[in-house]
This record gives C-alpha cells, structure tokens and sequence, in this order.
C-alpha cells in the first residue's frame, strides 16, 4: 500500500500558504481548475484595483503639485502669505489652523472616549452597555455637513453667550482668550471636532480594551484592587492600542472637512487667541478649489491636499499599527 | 498604624467610587450630543417640511423652493457609487478573506485601512484631477467615483469580516463533495454571509450618503433637475451646506429640513442594520 502523503502536494504559491484545502482541491479535481483560475483571478484584480487607486491617487495629487513646488520650493510651508490676486501661496496659516483645531479637539475629546469606552467595556451592565454603545455609535453616523449646520444655529451661539465671556473674563491674561468673543473660530470648529472624533476614538478603545484578557482583571481584583485600580491595569495593558485610537482620531480630525469650514472663520491668519478666526487645510480646499482661476493657484490648492493626504497617510499607518499591536487585526479594524 | 491603613483605604474606594461616576458621566454627555443634534433637527425641521418642499427645485430668496432635485441627485450618486464600488469593495473583501494569507493581501489590507483614513476631501481632488480636469467640466460621473472611492476600502474590509465569519467546516464540507473553490465560494460560503456582507454594504452607503467635501468640486451642484451624467448635479448635503451658510433666515429654515430628511434615511439605515445584526452575534 503506497503513502498517501505524496499526493498531497505542498502548499503552492498560487493558493497561497496557509489554505492547504486549496491545494488538495488542485490535485484531486482537474477539472474544476479552469473555474477557479478565472474566479481567483477577478478577486485578485479586484484587490489589485484598489492598489492602483491608492498609487493613482499618490501620482495624480502629486504631479500636480509639482507646478507649485515649483514656484516655491520649501518655502510654500513656511511662508504666511496667501494671495491669489497677487499669486503668492503660503501654507502656514492653514497648517498652523489644523494643527491648533486637531489639538483643541485631542483635549476635550482623549479623555472624553476614554471615559464612555471605559464604562462600556469594564463598569456599565450588559443591558445597560449595549443600547449606549449604539448611540455612541449613532453619533458617529451624522454626517459632517450636520455638524456644521448645528454648531452654527446652535453650538456657536452658546460658546458666544454662555462660554467664551466667563473664558474670557477668568483666563483674559492668557492670550488664548483674548480678542473678540463671535462664536466663530478656532475653539468653536475644535469643540464641534472633539464631538466628531469622541464616538471614533471610544469605538477602538473599546476593541482595545474588550481583547485585554479577562485574567489580567481578575488578578487584580483577587489582589484587592478597587474597580477604578483594576481598571488602571488594564488601561495599562492595552496602552499602545488606546494611543493607536487616540492618532487616528487626530487623523480624522486633521481630514474633517464641512463641519470645521462652518465653524471655524475661515481667514488666513496666524493668531495665538483661540476666539479669533482661522482657517485649516481641509477647509481652503473646500472654500476655493473651484474658484482657482490659474494654474498655479489651483496647483497650491492640490500641494495642499499632497500635504493633507501625506500627513493623514502617515498618522493612519501608525496608528493601525499600534492597533493591530492589541488586537492583532481581529476586529474592529473596519470600524474607523 | 491601623488607622492610617483604614484611611488609605477609604480614600481608595472614594477614588475609585469618583472615578466610576466620572465615567458614565462621559457616556452620559456623549448620549445628550447625540439627543441634543437629532432633537434640533427634527424641532427645526419639522417645521419647513412638506410635500412641495421634497419635489421643488431651489429657488431665489423669498420663493420658498425645495429640494426634489437634490434628493434625486443624490440617488443617482448614490447608485453610480454602487454600481462601480460594491461589486469592487465586496470581491476584494472575497479575495481577502479566502485567499487572504500572503504577504499581497497583507498590503492590500494595510492599504484599505489607510484609505479609509484618508480625507474624504483628498479624494475629491484626486477625482477632480483625474476626471474633471480632462473633461474639463464637473460631473454627476466624477461626483459617483469620488463617493465610489470612499465606499470600497471599507466595503472590502466588512465583506471580509463577515466572509471570515462562515464556519470552515462548511467550505470543507463542500470541498469534500467535489465542488470546486468557485463553486464553494459563490454557492456556499457567500450566501452564508450574505445578510452580513449586505449590512456592511447599507452602512457603506449610509456613509457616503452623508459626504459633502468630495462632491464640493466633482459633482459640483445644480438649480435644476439633471438626467445626465456627464453634467453637474445637485446633491442633498451639497444642498444644505449652500443653505445654512446663506445669510438668509429662510433657507436656513430649508436646511434644517433638508438635514431632517438626510438624518431620517441615514438613521433607518442604522437601525434596520442594527436590526439585522442583532440576532447574529
């Protein structure tokens, strides 16, 4: 009686490693192999089309950079002018707007979804968790452009009356809270941020702390820690996760465009006051892209997007990495 | 001695007690966003909505005007992103769960993620400089690419999800019988997922549904109502972003409705999603 084993080819590239029942299909039915190479070869093109995309996406938006790297060299980031009647482009203002709206919205918003994705996963009983977890989740299915009309009818009228005054009566020696007090600017497009990224960051801290194994609670409950302590711990464990999620709120943030368009005031300028008006990369792109008249203007307005899309590439790549570190790519990856 | 060990105690379960009520009060406040937003548009929307306002076209301040072209636009968005994103987003998800294991569906993994992640503004000016620029005018076409690009990375990463979901010893009970990969694929393993695969592809929608930065300069807008597709076209949230930044009470007023009438679809979706997957997991 021969071995069976010989039949059993190695797994083979073609199928890849690990689907060893693919392999064994290969050998066992030959006449099923013309089916499969044309069914596995539509998937892969399938899958190959979205790689494409993302390098069209890179060579398009860069390409037609190139005439305003051209004119400006590294100066475009430097730079504080932006005049399109007199053709000087400058990124900073923008770069300065998104980078003090993203961080507006970190502080309000780290502690925040840490706060509701702790009570779901460790303190809220299931009955209890579950119908909150979906408004929280509801929260993040309101479009942006929602947003954006609610914070100007009624998120910006209340800073102006009831939160900027008090702000700028108490802490008016900081330059953070001098200026006029309009309800449109930078403090309010972070605030309407932190609300936007809130359900984003809780939903992954939440994966996060769910794939904590359940025995580093227990030892720290058998050793008489209170809940808040056993809490810490598994805060701890799942440390480099929660900072993946809290990078890729900023991500989100820093990309987050119709909301902060309404909100934030939309003038170029560089100004410490949190009151005032500014502007962020997402929104001149949103504002003046269809207005750009000339080459070179429209040029700046893509050199911007280039930056836009390199930063949140890079935020985006490390923080699922970070994720990934916890989760191991199970679940919720999806999600965000 | 004692005491002090008491005291330290004490202050551990007040810390701890605190910290517990701290929590849910962040819940708590995440829940009134949500009850405070969704409460407004409806108490606002209510009021402008009627069935003139759905089947009208905008019109000049003072004219009243609706909102029937927009809605239809965004339909038509709506089904051109469909049509070229899902079959896309759900054969790539096929490809990554069942052949998933090399190191080519660890790239397009990684990639899909990061486009999730990417401005939905960025793809407005990738599509436009790769659509509008040499058809040199906006389009419905390039409005549906952009909401297309949006939905297929996620689509993918869902349909993958749910695929990975099917119990192997289904496959290898369909194996074993002699089907062949196409045919356990297609026959067996897809229609188990199919309900899973189906929410994943609702919520797609629902949230491209919502976009407006990517439509700002693809799609552009339209006063009128448009068939074509090589031509601008009017969409519901391109529509209330252009009436709540007008100066003019009563088109704010038309956006509230509006925005009632976007949340009611996106909120259905959800529901009926949250409907579905309920029983499953």
């Amino acid at each position: 009686m021969a071995n069976p084993t010989p039949t059993l080819p190695t797994p083979t590239s073609a199928y890849g490693a690990s689907s060893r029942a693919w392999s064994w299909r290969r050998t066992l039915s030959p006449t099923g192999n013309m089916g499969d190479a044309v069914f596995r070869a539509l998937l892969f093109g399938s899958a190959f089309v979205l790689l494409l995309i993302f390098g069209a996406m890179i060579a398009a938006i860069a390409s037609n950079s190139v005439p305003s790297m051209r004119a400006f060299g590294f100066g475009f980031l430097t730079s504080q002018v932006w005049s399109p009647i007199r053709g000087e482009f400058g990124a900073l203002p923008f770069i300065y707007g998104t980078v003090m709206s993203s961080l507006i919205a970190l502080v309000i918003s780290v502690p925040l979804s840490l706060g509701v994705a702790v009570f779901l996963v460790e303190q809220a009983p299931r009955r209890l968790a579950r119908p909150v977890t979906f408004l929280v989740e509801l929260l993040a299915a309101i479009p942006s452009v929602v947003f954006g009309l609610w914070g100007i009818f009624v998120l910006a009228p209340f800073l102006r009356e009831h939160i900027q005054p008090p702000l700028a009566n108490w802490f008016g020696w900081l330059p953070l809270f001098q200026g006029t007090v309009t309800g449109i600017g930078l403090l309010t497009g972070g605030i309407i941020l932190a609300i936007m990224i809130t359900p984003i960051i809780s939903a992954v801290v939440r994966d996060v702390l769910a794939a904590v194994p359940m025995s580093q609670r227990e030892a720290a409950l058998a050793l008489g820690a209170t809940k808040w302590e056993t809490t810490r711990v598994v805060l701890a464990n799942g440390g480099p996760g929660i900072a993946g999620a809290i990078i890729l709120g900023l991500g989100r943030a820093i990309g987050e465009t119709m909301a902060v368009t309404m909100l934030i005031g939309n003038r170029p300028q560089i100004s410490l006051s949190l009151f005032e008006p500014s502007y962020t990369i997402a929104s001149v792109l949103a504002n003046e892209f269809t207005e750009a008249s000339d080459e070179l203007y429209l040029s700046a307005l893509i050199q911007l997007g280039l930056i836009l899309f390199l930063v949140t590439f890079v935020i985006n790549a490390a923080a699922r990495l970070l994720v990934w570190s916890v989760t191991r790519g199970t679940s919720g990856t999806a999600r965000a | 001695m004692s005491a002090s060990v008491q005291s330290a105690d004490t202050k551990r379960r007040a810390v701890s007690a605190v910290m517990t009520t701290l929590t849910a009060a962040c819940a708590l406040f995440a829940v009134t966003m949500l009850v405070l937003i969704l409460g407004y548009i409806a108490i606002r929307g209510i009021g402008s909505l009627n069935l003139q306002f759905l089947i009208d076209t905008p019109k000049p301040i003072g004219e009243g005007g609706g909102i029937g072209n927009a809605i239809l636009g965004s339909l038509v968005l709506l089904a051109l992103a469909s049509i070229i994103g899902l079959p896309l987003g759900i054969a790539t998800g096929i490809y990554l769960a069942e052949f998933g294991s090399g190191k080519f569906a660890g790239i397009v993994r990684f990639i899909a993620d990061t486009l999730t992640g990417v401005p939905s503004i960025v793809v407005g000016v990738f599509v436009y400089t790769i659509i509008v620029l040499p058809m040199k005018h906006f389009s419905a076409l390039a409005g549906g690419i952009a909401l297309a690009v949006i939905m297929i990375p996620i689509v993918a990463r869902t349909t993958e999800e749910m695929i990975r979901l099917v119990p192997a010893s289904l496959r290898e009970g369909a194996l074993a019988l002699g089907a062949p990969q196409w045919r356990v694929t297609m026959g067996v393993v897809l229609p188990a997922a199919a309900s899973g695969i189906a929410t994943g592809a609702m919520l797609a929608v629902a949230r491209v549904s919502g976009e407006t930065a990517p439509l700002l300069f693809t799609a552009l807008n339209y006063k009128f109502f448009n068939f074509y597709l090589d031509e601008p076209i009017a969409s519901l949230t391109v529509q209330i972003y252009n009436y709540s930044i007008s100066p003019y009470e009563e088109w704010h007023s038309l956006a509230w409705a509006a925005t009632l009438v976007l949340m009611a679809q996106i909120l259905v979706i959800n529901i009926i999603v949250r409907f579905f997957t309920r029983k499953r997991f």
